[in-house]
């Protein structure tokens, strides 16, 4: 086979590109726009836990601020008032999301789509108020928590923003192998034939509601890693920063970017936090441009930036079907 | 040795009798065919065995057990496999992809086994793999197995939900009109398809409108009319039953 190495040696160069570059980032720009990585790290984690909910399993959640808010929260509270590390909270937080989340869609688990959603934004509009309210005396009301600790290992401690960049670099890259992992397992390809036709799945011995609730506690449980980690990186919390809009900009970094697909939710993250920065410049009509430049991406790429290719096999036939219609 | 055994079953939608007090059982290695005119309440007596709707009344014993109330993907795990009347295939996902489906409810790798790729998970997935190769093969529809299912030929759709069927290892296989929509040929092979998977050692029950398919390939032949069992019997049987003759062109004029 002529060129066949070759041809193995160019596959690779993007791949390779893009790692120099996300290395090399650091050191190239100010700590402003480092931290505007870093927040887009967490993002991306975010973002690919709505992505398991969304785009693996099809269930509608547009409260996923709220899994994050419980993740950020409990590392908060058990941190400051315990002085337990934050990273011996990871964990702690991650398992406390996730046994909300299975708390909350055990019993709306088997609800339509539309119907689901109106539950989680329900759940997110809870959370956000009883955290407003200073729920048991422990969430510091409207002011939130402040003087959370940092992370700390071995008696190394990250408190800079290039550090907490490869801290966080780290955690989306465990993250977004272990979700690739999954998606070529036997429970991935279980939620792709539910999303596809429910009544056939479970004819094939599929058990649905099973694997639904699974889908939903792994993307609560890694909300509430996103979570931990925020905390950690912010120091200080506030409700304002667990609202709805926080629940809406994950749900459009799955949608934008591509359901299903990991490479595009980190593209749909890009987009959704660095455009409203570059368009800085245009003060008021910032978002104006960004809810434009959204309304864009629908008409012309529905299936996102860059899609899962069952996605666009899904919503290319949609579009025929009704095209056929008319 | 029967496996399956129905007795007396019923079930009513709203005002609407589709089952009515039927009871008839199938023995191991049969194939046996269930006929009757549209409306007569076939595609609902496969939907009660496969646990799609529970019957109001009456009892469905599979393999000595009793399995009504039991939800769909636990019959399914229990050894029943179906096809549907209108293939409901994974449409965007591959013909591969289509039939590791069945293979599902016989594997058990979970969200640790898939992230850290154990060892066991690694063997589990090289086994899904193989048997979907293999039945895919075996319904001659290898060489599009990287294809997307709905970009198949109708026959081969078909051909498809009955390798996704299979791969879930069934006792017994429920296929609903598999000649449907099918042309001479296909119908062709896919009685040959049938007696091989009888060969097999699988049980086969299938509803079919296309009498020669029926009349060819049949043990039996339980015939409904209007939710209930008009007749059963061998095909010659039925062929030359009044009754049955009556439910299809009706009555002659002058005996009315």
């Amino acid at each position: 086979m002529p060129g066949g190495i070759l041809d193995l040696k160019a596959r690779w160069i993007p791949y390779l590109v893009a790692g120099a570059a996300i290395v090399a980032y650091p050191l190239l720009v100010n700590d402003y726009w480092i931290d505007v990585a870093n927040f887009l790290g967490i993002y991306i984690i975010l973002g690919l836990s709505l992505n398991i909910i969304v785009g693996y399993a099809g269930l509608f959640n547009l409260g996923q601020a709220a899994f994050f808010a419980i993740g950020a929260y409990s590392t908060a509270i058990l941190n400051t008032v315990y002085h337990v590390p934050v990273l011996v909270m990871l964990p702690v937080s991650t398992i406390l999301a996730a046994v909300f989340g299975y708390l909350v869609s055990m019993p709306i688990i088997h609800l339509r789509g539309d119907y689901l959603c109106i539950v989680t934004i329900g759940f997110g509009e809870v959370v956000q108020i009883a955290l407003t309210n200073n729920i048991f005396g422990i969430t510091g009301g409207p002011n939130g928590i402040v003087d959370i600790g940092r992370p700390s290992l071995f008696g190394f401690h990250i408190y800079q923003p290039f550090q907490y960049y490869f801290f966080i670099l780290f955690f989306v890259l465990l993250v977004a192998a272990g979700i690739k992992r999954l998606e070529n397992s036997r429970i991935g390809r279980a939620w792709n034939y539910i999303r596809e036709d429910e009544l056939a799945a479970k004819s094939m011995g599929i058990d649905v509601r099973k694997l639904k609730l699974l889908a939903f506690v792994l993307g609560s449980g890694l909300a509430g890693v996103a979570g931990n980690i925020y905390a950690a990186k912010m120091t200080v919390i506030a409700p304002g920063s667990f609202d709805f809009l926080a629940s809406l900009l994950m749900f459009c970094i799955v949608v934008l970017g591509g359901p299903g697909s990991t490479v595009g939710i980190m593209l749909g993250a890009v987009g959704m936090f660095v455009l409203p920065e570059l368009f800085r410049g245009f003060t008021q009509a910032r978002m104006l441009v960004f809810g434009v430049a959204m309304i864009a991406m629908m008409l012309f790429r529905p299936e996102g930036i860059w899609p899962a290719r069952r996605y666009r096999e899904e919503i290319r036939s949609e579009e025929k079907d009704t095209a056929s219609l008319t | 040795m029967e496996i399956l055994s129905v007795r007396n079953l019923t079930k009513f939608f709203g005002g609407v009798t589709a089952a009515k007090g039927l009871t008839f059982a199938i023995e191991q290695g049969e194939i046996v065919s269930l006929i009757g005119p549209n409306g007569a309440g076939k595609t609902t007596v496969f939907n009660l065995i496969t646990g799609i709707y529970p019957p109001s009344e009456g009892e469905i014993r599979f393999d000595g057990r009793r399995i009504n109330g039991l939800p769909t993907h636990r019959i399914t795990r229990l050894g029943i496999a179906r096809t549907f009347q209108n293939p409901r295939l994974f449409n965007s996902l591959t013909c591969l992809e289509n039939v590791m489906s069945g293979q599902h409810c016989l594997t058990s790798a979970g969200v640790l086994g898939a992230i850290f790729r154990l060892p066991s998970q690694r063997r589990e997935e090289t086994r899904i793999n193989e048997t979907a190769g293999r039945l895919l093969d075996a319904v001659g529809l290898a060489r599009v197995r990287f294809e997307l299912a709905k970009n198949l030929p109708y026959g081969d759709q078909r051909r498809l939900e009955i390798a996704r069927a299979l791969a879930a290892e069934p006792k017994l296989l429920i296929l609903d009109e598999p000649a449907g929509g099918l042309n001479e040929k296909e119908t062709q092979d896919l009685m040959e398809l049938i007696a091989w998977i009888r060969q097999k050692g699988v049980t086969v029950l299938l509803i079919e409108h296309d009498m020669s398919v029926v009349m060819q390939i049949s043990n039996r032949v339980i015939v409904l009319e209007y939710g209930e069992k008009i007749a059963e019997g061998t095909p010659w049987e039925v062929q030359n039953n009044p009754q049955v003759i009556e439910a299809y062109l009706g009555r002659e004029e002058d005996e009315l």
